[in-house]
Order: structure tokens, then C-alpha cells, then sequence
């Protein structure tokens, strides 16, 4: 038995050495999804909902609202439609997996990428409440001999933030695969000596493949996938919020 | 060999980076048993403790995954290039 643990593949290349890998691909494929749910669940809005469309949409509107109120505050309302879609998109991106398609989330380039915009934010209301002067007076905080720690800190953020989603879900694949491996080991070696075609049917249907799988596909693919993107919208919530107190 | 030796290092390498495993483990045990101890004196915050305790779970597991990430360096790019240069 093969255990293959490949990262993104690349699927065209385009002219000045840009390559487009099945990260790209997926993600399109998600956010034309998204898109589509979004159209579909807005279209002819009526002020009393008449339809079940309507009341869903509605919904999903309030929850998002009440959520970032209720973490930011009222002051930061607006960020609504950020997280939101920061939060749908983490959650399709892991969801794929569960059609057996690369998960955009397993390449580090994605959630790097989402976590400088998190720190872009960061630093920038680091910026506006305190002035470049008084965040260049916080970074000696509390003697000036902590400057490079704290300058360490500052960027050790954005990294762990994409390296905890990445590796949860680089993780999960890893042992969903490595199980899957063992257990069709296992197989042959328990009912691959039997006789005849009883050996043979053994062989090619390894019937011990049958549950574990899908129980660690339901906690890798659904649960530990649910959390993290629901982590990564609710530290980007709470880093952009202290980032933003006076002190 | 020296291959041999690489890989050996590579291996050994990464099974000593999942030591890193324990102390997310600890911790996180310690996390969740408190938090019982939280609905257990107050059950109507069930959904609020857990909240908390699944977030302080997450950013307690950081440091096993960083462990983890080196395993997986160690073992799908170290030989490659450690091989490279013998």
C-alpha cells in the first residue's frame, strides 16, 4: 500500500512563470459557490418575508451581526461582512475535502495570506489610536532592552494564527490517510491468507476500511474544521479589538 | 551510509518533535476538566463556557502543532535536502 502525502498540484502554467495549482482552482470553485448561495438567498427581497429563502437569509444576516457586535462591540459593526466572509470561505475551503478535492486550507500560502490581512488591520488601528509615535513607544514596552522581543511578538502573530489552521488541517489529513494505509494492511494480513477466492475477495475489498474512516472523517473533516475557521474569525475579531483600545 | 545516517536523523528527529504533543495534552485536559467544574456550578453558562473552552483549547494546541510542522519538514524535506549535498 502507497501513502501519498503530496501537497498542491499544478495544474496549468501560465506565461512569466505564474503557476496555477488545484489551491487556486478550489478556491474559485468555493467562492463561486458562495457567490452563487449569496445571489440565490438575496434575490427579489421583499419587506415581509414571504418566503422560506427570505427568513434563512435573514437569519444568517442576524447571527453574523450579533456575533461581531457582540465580541467588537457596536463601534466596529462594519466589520461584519469581512468576518462573515472570511468565516464562509475558511469553512467551504475545509468543506472540500469532504468531496475528496484538495482542501485550499491544506497550503499554507492560503492561510498566510488570510492572516497578513490580519495584520495589516492590527497595525493599522495600532496606527490610529496611537499614532506612529505612541506604537513605536509600545514596542518598548515595558524597557526599551524588550524592543526586539516585542517586535518578534508583533509578527508572531499572523504566523501562528496560519500555522495553527494549516496544521490542524494538514494534520487531519495526514492520519486520515496513514489510518486508511494501516487499516488496508491490516486486512491483507488478517484475511489474505485465506484460500481461494475467499483471499482474493479479501484483498480487493478490504471490508476493514469500512468505519473507522468515515468517524475520522466526521471529527477531522467537520468538527476540528468548523473550530478552526470559528477560531480564526474569533482571534481576528479580538486582536483588531485590542488593537484598537487607548490605553 | 551516509544515507542511511540522514534518514536515520530525519526519523529519529521527527518522532522526538512529538514530544511536543505533551504539553498541549496537559494542558488542554487541564482546560476541559475545569471547565466541567464550570457547569457543573453553573449549567445555565453551558454554551459560554464551552465557547471560551474550545477557543483556549485551540490557541493552547499552537505549540503542538508547531512541534508537529516539524516533524512533517523533517520527514518530506530534510533528506531530500540533506541528500542533495552528500
Amino acid at each position: 500500500m502507497e501513502i501519498e502525502v503530496t501537497g498542491a498540484k499544478i495544474l496549468f502554467e501560465l506565461p512569466f512563470g505564474i503557476t496555477i495549482t488545484e489551491t487556486q482552482v478550489n478556491m474559485w470553485i468555493v467562492m463561486a459557490v458562495i457567490a452563487g448561495l449569496c445571489i440565490w438567498l438575496t434575490h427579489d427581497l421583499k419587506v415581509k418575508p414571504t418566503s422560506k429563502r427570505q427568513i434563512v437569509a435573514e437569519f444568517l444576516v442576524k447571527t453574523a451581526q450579533n456575533f461581531v457586535e457582540g465580541n467588537m462591540g457596536k463601534r466596529f459593526a462594519f466589520f461584519t461582512p469581512y468576518i462573515a466572509a472570511l468565516f464562509s470561505l475558511a469553512l467551504g475551503c475545509c468543506f472540500v475535502s469532504l468531496l475528496g478535492m484538495y482542501p485550499p486550507t491544506s497550503d499554507l500560502n492560503t492561510t498566510l495570506g488570510w492572516a497578513a490581512i490580519t495584520f495589516v488591520l492590527i497595525t493599522f488601528y495600532k496606527f490610529k489610536t496611537n499614532g506612529l509615535g505612541g506604537y513605536l513607544k509600545g514596542l518598548t514596552e515595558p524597557i526599551f532592552i524588550m524592543a526586539p522581543m516585542n517586535v518578534i511578538g508583533e509578527f508572531s502573530t499572523p504566523i501562528s494564527m496560519a500555522f495553527r489552521m494549516f496544521g490542524n488541517v494538514v494534520s487531519g489529513s495526514i492520519i486520515s490517510a496513514l489510518v486508511y494505509a494501516a487499516l488496508a494492511s491490516a486486512n491483507s494480513a488478517l484475511f489474505g491468507w485465506l484460500p481461494g477466492f475467499l483471499g482474493e475477495w479479501a484483498n480487493n475489498y478490504p471490508i476493514l476500511q469500512l468505519g473507522l474512516p468515515a468517524v475520522l472523517s466526521l471529527y477531522f473533516d467537520i468538527f476540528s474544521s468548523v473550530l478552526q475557521s470559528f477560531i480564526f474569525c474569533m482571534l481576528t475579531m479580538l486582536y483588531i479589538k485590542s488593537a484598537a483600545e487607548v490605553e | 551510509m551516509e544515507r542511511a545516517l540522514v534518514l536515520m536523523g530525519c526519523a529519529i528527529g521527527a518522532g522526538l518533535s512529538m514530544i511536543a504533543g505533551i504539553g498541549p495534552g496537559i494542558g488542554e485536559g487541564y482546560a476541559v476538566g475545569k471547565a466541567c467544574e464550570a457547569i457543573a456550578r453553573q449549567p445555565e453558562q453551558k454554551s459560554s463556557v464551552t465557547t471560551t473552552m474550545l477557543m483556549g483549547c485551540a490557541v493552547a494546541e499552537t505549540t503542538g502543532l508547531y512541534g508537529f510542522i516539524m516533524g512533517l519538514l523533517l520527514i518530506l524535506l530534510a533528506p531530500g535536502m540533506f541528500l542533495k549535498k552528500l
